[in-house]
């Protein structure tokens, strides 16, 4: 496996732990108004997420750099092309990190309420907007002839494109669902359990939506699929995603959050698959694909990268997996906390 | 205004605001390990109460930092594209690094310091503290590494259209990376110091807080005492490393024109013009030969002026002068509080100077002018390109 195709698989690894960790923060976000009713409930939705929300975002942060460093004209393309989305979806972070930070400050209602729906409401942007992004990125982007995106904002806003943005939405909704369950108790437990038996025929739907869609609006997705082997992501995929209404019913609480987790690990898989060794299909045909071999960057760069990933991952990993078991177990609203 | 000035101004207003942050952070994360050590050793309840204090205040700025930290991560592809192609073989990798050995470090860290106090005990909690000030300071690092290979490039060749990575370690350690670095850091002891101290001087002076007040005025002036002694000592060395590799830059920080044998100090006068016909004749405080020895270390060694560069090569000299030397006054100016400060703290008298603790609230912003000074010193130096050697 050459070099290019190993930073392939991972950045693909990277944004599956972003998916996954920001995941459920972003969807505990996104349902907080309607699990929790009240401030006591509310600061226990928040204080579930709040030791580890930031470390969750910094996956973000070195999936950015390290495609940066891997791939730059992907990152060039792809963030000089979906300008607007992107400052939006940078406005939302924002905003959502400072309503945490702010929301609990301040004992008045009204302050408490406001940032509350900022809250909510910058959890559901990132969903939307990443979602859509990678949906655009799946299906294919018309490049010049100088390799730029120059259809704006409007021109992502097309109806594969969203129907992937709402998938990612109900992916995150449902990952921050199964947290919910898992750290919560009492009646945000029931209200989040009741969140996830809905959402996930709603996934469901959508992903078999999106899928059928790709056919007609992105065949080129489908070419890797001749081979046999493809389809074992696909499959695991399915099974993961079959088990997880079943734990939830069993009240297997930590094996569902890990099936959520797996489907979102899945899903991504699926996606790496399809695109492979594509990284921006070009359309229209003035600009050729940005490819893992028309777009890496020098063989000595992403050797340094990989050493640099092979030490670091591993101590990044160890030591996230311990500060997440020091605070296992159910949260409550008191004690240090939002 | 065209697109590029524009894209330029957004740039560095964004890295203006964000930098706000990080040098609160690594500044306090510093202070706050120092808190945490003085109370697992003790015990003091005092301590305790202080290093939850500063915590919380630390979090606050780290979560904005992080924010619109990437913000600018991202404005690299959204609005330097042509840059990030150019550069990304080599640029991408201190960015990525950066997230790797440090910002996983320190907010995990940052989670278990701030969340589980209850659910750690003392020594992994001062532990925690340690790795959110070691994460802080690694960030720091990569983040400089990339800036100042845009400053003096180094470990790469031009291949068509595109930077290439020949070097790792010549790109990392390039002239300025460690100079560059030293400067930053201690200036963000400085900050977090001057912050601790201000504070701690505003709750003395209302009678609010105090046994918190007292702990954090001991160790806030003590580390801004010697964290502005060491401004001086890492701004010397970066001075020297501009001299030595960025020369039409430090010409144009000092506003020399021409080449001088045995060159004095401007410490003040009027500033420069981009044109040296119409240099403004006034006063000014000099320290004659006093360039060329703080530089070279003899009083007669030549300063390379502006005269050896072609004039569309020079920086915009009235503002590298007066970003430059502002920001050296602001370090004098500082200094001098707190060697006060530190000989009041020696007498034990520290809190009967209320007119020192006021000075000292109305100081909490001069470290982040000095220090935004000193960026636009860097940056507005290393005009017209956007990477200079």
């Amino acid at each position: 496996m050459d070099l290019a195709t190993i930073w392939f698989l991972l950045i693909g690894v990277l944004l599956v732990g972003y998916a996954i960790l920001d995941g459920f923060d972003l969807g505990a976000g996104i349902l907080h108004l309607f699990v929790a009713r009240d401030d006591t409930e509310r600061r226990t939705v928040l204080n579930a997420i709040a030791p580890v929300w930031d470390g969750n975002e910094v996956w973000l942060l070195t999936a950015g750099g390290a495609l940066f460093a891997a791939f730059p004209p992907v990152y060039a393309t792809v963030f000089s092309g979906f300008y607007l989305a992107l400052m939006l979806l940078l406005v939302a972070l924002i905003l959502r990190a400072v309503s945490l930070e702010f929301r609990s400050k301040v004992e008045a209602p009204a302050w408490r309420a406001t940032w509350d729906v900022i809250f909510a409401i910058g959890s559901f942007l990132p969903a939307l907007l990443l979602g859509v992004a990678v949906g655009n990125v799946l299906r294919g982007v018309p490049l010049d002839a100088a390799g730029d995106y120059r259809d704006g904002l409007l021109g992502l806003l097309n109806p594969f494109a969203l129907l992937v943005g709402l998938l990612a939405v109900a992916m995150f909704t449902l990952q921050g669902a199964s947290w919910l369950v898992l750290k919560t108790e009492g009646a945000i437990a029931e209200r989040s359990r009741t969140a996830a038996r809905l959402g996930w025929p709603v996934f469901a739907v959508l992903w078999i939506a999106a899928t059928l869609f790709s056919s007609q609006d992105a065949p080129g997705l489908w070419d890797n699929f001749a081979n046999p082997l493809a389809w074992l992501v696909p499959i695991a995929f399915a099974v993961v995603a079959v088990a997880y209404p079943l734990a939830l019913r069993t009240r297997r609480e930590l094996l569902a959050f890990l099936l959520s987790s797996g489907s979102i690990a899945g899903l991504i898989g699926i996606m790496g698959v399809s695109l492979y060794p594509n990284l921006v299909p070009a359309l229209g045909g003035a600009s050729p694909s940005l490819t893992v071999g028309n777009a890496s960057s020098s063989d000595l760069t992403l050797t340094v990268m990989l050493a640099v990933a092979l030490i670091g991952m591993p101590i990044v990993i160890a030591y996230t997996a311990f500060i997440y078991s020091r605070f296992r177990g159910k949260v409550r609203a008191e004690g240090h906390g939002y | 205004m065209d697109a590029v000035l524009l894209a330029r101004i957004q740039f560095a207003v964004t890295v203006a605001f964000h930098f706000i942050f990080p040098s609160i952070t690594i500044g306090l994360a510093l202070l706050i390990a120092i808190a945490e050590t003085i109370r697992h050793r003790t015990g003091g309840e005092v301590w305790d109460r202080m290093s939850a204090f500063w915590t919380r205040l630390f979090a606050v700025s780290f979560v904005v930092g992080v924010a619109t930290g990437i913000v600018m991560e991202f404005q690299f592809g959204t609005n330097w594209s042509r840059y990030a192609k150019f550069v990304g073989d080599i640029f991408g990798a201190p960015l990525a690094a950066e997230g790797v050995f440090a910002f996983f470090l320190e907010s995990g860290f940052l989670g278990l310091l701030l969340f589980g106090r209850e659910r750690v005990g003392s020594r992994l909690r001062t532990f925690a503290a340690w790795m959110v000030a070691l994460g802080s300071t690694l960030s720091a690092f990569w983040i400089i590494v990339a800036n100042s290979w845009m400053q003096t490039p180094a470990g790469f060749r031009i291949v068509g259209d595109k930077a290439v990575l020949t070097d790792f370690w010549a790109a990392v350690f390039n002239p300025s990376t460690l100079p560059r670095y030293l400067h930053t850091v201690s200036s963000s002891w400085v900050m977090g110091a001057f912050l601790m101290t201000g504070i701690a001087a505003w709750f003395l002076l209302h009678h609010r807080h105090l046994g918190v007040a007292r702990a954090s005025l001991r160790l806030g002036l003590t580390v801004a005492f010697i964290g502005a002694a060491l401004m001086f000592v890492t701004g010397d060395n970066s001075a020297r490393q501009v001299a030595n590799t960025q020369q039409a830059k430090f010409a144009a920080m000092q506003g020399l024109y021409t080449t001088t044998s045995g060159a004095p100090l401007t410490i003040w006068s009027l500033p420069p013009t981009q044109n040296p016909a119409d240099a403004p004749e006034g006063p000014a405080v000099v320290v004659s030969r006093m360039l060329s020895f703080l530089t070279y270390g003899s009083f007669t060694a030549p300063v390379t002026g502006l005269d050896q560069f072609p004039q569309d090569q020079w920086a915009p000299i009235m503002p590298t002068f007066l970003a430059y030397h502002n920001m050296v006054l602001l370090g004098t100016v500082m200094l001098g509080l707190m060697l006060f400060g530190a000989w009041y703290l020696y007498r034990r008298s520290i809190e009967y100077h209320r007119g020192w603790l006021r000075l000292a609230v109305l100081a909490i912003p001069l470290p982040m002018i000095a220090i935004q000074l000193g960026w636009a010193t860097a940056e507005v130096g290393r005009r017209p390109g956007s990477s200079t050697a």
